[in-house]
């Protein structure tokens, strides 16, 4: 059995067994590692110390967010403030769920997923993952089985919940980037793309979970470092949400075999991406292995027949047996684990990353019949040993003991390493358009790809399966009008609901984090209510991901974004339940001369928020229904145009970052809330990237004009000219504003409704395909609907 | 319970639309039981007891081998002779998206009178699709009894274009044994061809989706008119026909 020297290595020694290894362990955490192995007076196996590593990986541990910082703030003075943070999750979005206290969140931060409670007898489970590396490398693979990875964790969450939705959030260079402007050996952006689409459609399709919701940003700075987020949402009876792993317990894995695919995957995500990394970390998935366990798997939950279950993700049956014997000990026997192929070493079987394999805790008298139902749904299932009350984890592979870790050095050894961040603050400068027409102004708005159709995309998913679909990605009388997130009906005979709604927006956190934090968590809330979900019964997600936080102004724009999530979660009453950081999201090449050069994403923020609806039948949508209804913009417009589509089309910098005004907020969401539940509006659309006119035409494109007069709309803060004016109303994002749609009869109701909230009564639904806006006698815009159309639904094709 | 509202939904690993499948099928009034194909092959007799016999859609093993044709293939060679006699009955058996590529890789569909003479195959776009189209359908048949001339439900498929050989599609519309056709037809699919019948007309195989239709506030249309609930609609007929 091979050894590592380890013991009496200098600081330089350690750091290179380190690196040769892929161990991605830093000097003091191998400093600790070789002191435990003196105090033990032996070596460590080469099983051992991979065990360490990917136990110790950022990607399991979450070391950078969840370890000590040292914080330091500078104002535009050039004063500085410091500050020591313990812990930036437990000082963030730790905090929120045990400071709003609310009783629907079952279960917070500590399983495989954030577990709300759905009615009487069941619970939502929810988490999202990120496969940003895997997916830069081999797209198709890397994508398959991010997606492949999130089901896992729904399906091991508690002892098992049903999948019922997927999410899916891509970050992309341009896909019309030439290839000479790339440097380096990495694949072209449109490569990215395709392989990535194909790689979800292909595993989410086979596994049947409907692809409900999504996004896709393209950035020049995600050219060598694209981001894929995967989320699922599973449905389980409340019973199930408490496991525990009993010593004496089997140890079963099922699902598939065990490969040298994705050996490395946890300590090669929590590196960057070198021109060298090759493609063998990547697993290969499968979905209809996958299905064909998960049915049998909540078939044996649903009967008792286990009493815990993790999934293998990242480290395989390292991390899943290490993590659930970690209270009581476990032997492990690896030559049972079922293999695709001979000449495994035993280390690379305990570390293989090989996808759909669940491991179970099963109490011995119920072996006999799991493994009866198992055979008789061809899902294949190994003993691999035993739960133990040891407090070490034992691995044999026949006679010989390849590891044997003390559990509590293996889960708690870990040095808290002391962190660096700044941030600076910048003078802020106004926002000017230069000379840019309104017309061209918005046309540029309706064509830039973030805001234009990703029809071709959300097709090749299938949105529809396990019949719960109500709110769809894409609807209208032509079902091509984009939606304010999705609405479905998680259990077969009920007619309550899940609302999801995202927000996600890298422009304005290039500017200011802490802001993109504010933004996107309200934009998530907005879609969430105007798709149904109810405020009171209501969780966020956080997917962070970063660029190499050993850069202190990189770990300082994580503070603020941190932050942010907190104090937008407290002003919207909406607790965080589950999330998850993906660091090392940057890119390093090195030339011929040795020259490092580093290419770090802008810090990208993914908030996702789900809330229970009483009623599916709640979710209007976001077209228009008919013709002369009135129109209403609800919510106040800032100047606020710092990251907004209309900076970015017309290549102007400046402007703020629209901010959250708690009352506002408020006041809105609870409008929208319960205008839907006195059915008094018949189409609501939330106003976010692109501004007033980007809502109002996506509103149009059910084929409903429109006509308004914008001149009633108040501005808030500041003297501005006509054309400012003008610009700020049209273009500007502010947060908690609303598009509504209400027949003339209710405008009575909704008006009584609005107490709290400020609205405009604008204009109204029109017969003819027209997009019409004026202010007072000054005709501003006007265009066919087909045409505005057009520009916004032919950006993105083959 | 009388025997012919017994439903059999029969599933294969990689099917997934047998959970909407079963209760849409229970939602109209029948008894419905999921099967697996494994216990199928052991049991095939338990077909005597039921009156109705769904292949609902998904990936059965995949489809690496194209949709549908491993199922098919293990219709074929194990349980063929009890899929006959219950065909032979006049008992319902409904094959949906895979399903229906089920039913016509294994020569059930359209049956001896074509046989081989029509398949599935992958849509003019290359591309998957998912989207709610319109259809034509012919009320004279019980499983759209009731229903005006057009209807909506959505369609989820790669492989959905019926092709035909030597003229079958049409004689296939001459015989009277096309209820369904596609108004906007998403996939090429030969006449426009979204459903067919066997020459008995109990056995249907259908492209779109009917299991994902059965509340007025699926429709990607709803509120700007009124909206019938077809998918529902279809499941009581063959409840009330079996």
């Amino acid at each position: 059995m091979r050894k590592v020297r380890i013991r009496g290595l200098s600081r330089k020694g350690l750091l290179d067994i380190s690196g040769k290894m892929v161990l991605s362990l830093n000097g003091a955490e191998m400093e600790a590692v070789k002191k435990y192995y003196e105090e033990q007076s032996r070596e460590p196996s080469l099983m051992e110390m991979e065990i360490i590593a990917q136990t110790w990986s950022e990607h399991c541990k979450h070391k950078t967010m969840g370890g000590p910082v040292e914080y330091t703030r500078i104002d535009i003075s050039g004063e500085e403030k410091k500050e020591n943070i313990n812990s930036l999750l437990k000082e963030t979005v730790f905090r929120t769920a045990r400071e709003l206290d609310r009783d629907y969140c079952l279960s917070v931060f500590e399983d495989n997923a954030g577990v709300i409670r759905f009615d009487s007898d069941s619970a939502i489970a929810i988490k999202a993952e990120t496969h940003n590396h895997p997916s830069a490398i081999e797209p198709y693979g890397g994508a398959a089985t991010g997606v492949g990875g999130v089901i896992r964790d729904i399906l091991g969450c508690g002892r098992g919940a049903r999948p019922f939705m997927n999410l899916d959030v891509f970050c992309f260079g341009p896909c019309d980037t030439p290839r000479e402007e790339i440097e380096g050996e990495v694949l072209h952006p449109e490569r990215i793309f395709k392989g990535v689409v194909k790689g979800v459609r292909d595993y989410g399709n086979r596994v049947g979970i409907p692809t409900l919701s999504g996004a896709i940003i393209f950035d020049r700075d995600y050219i060598y470092n694209p981001l894929v987020y995967c989320g699922t949402l599973g449905i389980m009876p409340v019973g199930h949400i408490e496991k525990k792993v009993r010593p004496g317990d089997v140890i079963i894995s099922i699902g598939g075999r065990t490969g040298r695919d994705g050996i490395h995957g946890a300590t090669f995500s929590s590196a960057g991406l070198q021109e060298e990394t090759d493609s063998g970390c990547v697993q290969i998935g499968d979905p209809v292995t996958e299905k064909k366990f998960a049915d049998a798997m909540l078939k044996l939950r649903d009967m008792n027949l286990y009493e815990a279950v993790t999934d293998c993700g990242a480290g395989g049956f390292s991390s899943a047996i290490g993590e659930m014997g970690s209270e009581t000990g476990a032997l492990v026997r690896l030559e049972n684990a079922p293999l695709k192929y001979e000449g495994l070493k035993p280390w690379e079987i305990f570390l293989s990353e090989s996808q759909e394999r669940m491991v179970l805790s099963v109490s011995p008298g119920s072996v006999e019949a799991l493994g009866k139902i198992l055979d008789a749904e061809d899902v294949e299932w190994a003993r691999l040993g035993e739960f133990t009350s040891s407090g070490r984890l034992e691995v044999y592979y026949k006679e010989k003991k390849h590891a044997d870790l003390d559990m509590e050095f293996l889960h708690g050894g870990l040095p808290r390493i002391k962190r660096k961040a700044v941030w600076r603050e910048k003078p802020s400068a106004d926002f000017e358009a230069g000379g840019i027409s309104l017309a061209e102004a918005w046309k540029k708005v309706m064509g830039d790809l973030n805001v234009a159709s990703k029809e071709r995309v959300i097709r090749e998913y299938d949105h529809e399966v396990q019949g719960g679909t109500v709110l769809k990605p894409l609807a209208g009388k032509e079902q091509d009008a984009p939606q304010d997130g999705c609405a479905v009906m998680p259990q077969p005979g009920s007619k309550r609901a899940v609302a999801v709604g995202l927000g996600i927006n890298p422009s304005y956190g290039r500017l200011d984090p802490y802001k993109m934090a504010l933004s996107c968590s309200e934009e998530a809330a907005r879609n969430t209510v105007a798709a149904g979900g109810d405020m009171k019964k209501a969780a966020f997600m956080d997917n962070f991901c970063w660029g190499d936080t050993r850069q202190e102004e990189v770990l300082g724009g994580l503070v603020r974004a941190s932050r942010g999530c907190y104090r937008a979660s407290m002003d919207l009453g909406i607790p965080f339940v589950s999330g998850k950081d993906s660091l090392n999201n940057f890119y390093e090449t090195v030339s011929q001369d040795g020259e490092r050069k580093k290419v770090n994403i802008p810090g990208t923020l993914l908030i996702t928020c789900a809330a229970v609806s009483e009623d599916a039948g709640l979710a209007v949508g976001s077209d228009f229904k008919k013709p002369g209804n009135f129109i209403y913009q609800v919510g106040r417009t800032y100047n606020e145009m710092g990251g907004s589509v209309l900076s970015r089309v017309s290549g102007r910098a400046g402007g703020g970052v629209p901010d959250l005004r708690p009352e506002c907020s408020r006041g809105a969401l609870g409008l929208i809330s319960s205008a839907l539940r006195k059915k008094t509006i018949l189409s609501v659309h939330d106003i976010s990237e692109g501004g007033f006119i980007a809502a109002l035409s996506e509103m149009c494109f059910s084929g409903v004009g429109a006509s308004v007069d914008i001149c009633g709309i108040k501005l808030k803060d500041g003297e501005f000219s006509e054309r400012e004016s003008d610009l700020i109303k049209l273009f500007s994002e502010s947060n908690s504003r609303f598009l509504v749609e209400v027949e003339p009869e209710r405008a009575e109701d909704f008006e009584k409704l609005a107490e709290e909230a400020q609205i405009f009564r604008i204009g109204e639904t029109t017969f003819d395909e027209q997009i019409t806006v004026n202010s007072g006698l000054r005709g501003i815009l006007r265009e066919d609907i087909g045409v505005v159309k057009k520009i916004w639904k032919s950006q993105i094709d083959e | 319970m009388n025997k012919s509202k017994k439903a059999i939904v029969l599933k294969a690993p990689g099917t997934n639309n047998d959970m909407e499948t079963r209760f849409a099928l229970e939602e109209a009034g029948a008894l419905a039981e999921t099967v697996h194909v494994n216990s199928f092959a052991q049991r095939p007799g338990m077909l005597e007891d039921a009156g109705i016999l769904v292949i609902p859609g998904g990936f059965p093993y995949g489809d690496y081998l194209g949709a549908g044709r491993v199922l098919a293939i293990f219709l074929k060679y194990r349980v063929m002779n009890e899929i006959t006699k219950f065909i032979k009955k006049g008992k319902l058996l409904m094959g949906v998206c895979s399903g229906f590529q089920v039913l016509v890789k294994s020569g059930i569909l359209p049956g001896k009178d074509f046989e081989n003479r029509a398949t599935l195959t992958y849509n003019d776009s290359g591309r998957f699709i998912c989207r709610w189209v319109r259809l034509k359908v012919d009320s004279s048949f019980f499983w759209f009894e009731k229903m005006p001339e057009e209807i909506e439900l959505p369609v989820a498929h790669g492989e959905g274009k019926f092709k035909g050989a030597q003229e079958s599609a049409k004689g296939l519309i001459k015989s009277g044994r096309v209820p369904v056709k596609y108004i906007d037809n998403p996939n090429g699919s030969e006449l426009d061809i979204a459903g067919i019948t066997s020459s008995g007309g109990n056995v249907l195989g259908l492209m779109p989706h009917p299991e994902r239709y059965l509340y007025d506030f699926q429709h990607p249309a709803r509120g700007s008119r009124d909206v019938k609930v077809w998918g529902r609609l279809m499941y009581r007929n063959i409840v009330k026909n079996a």
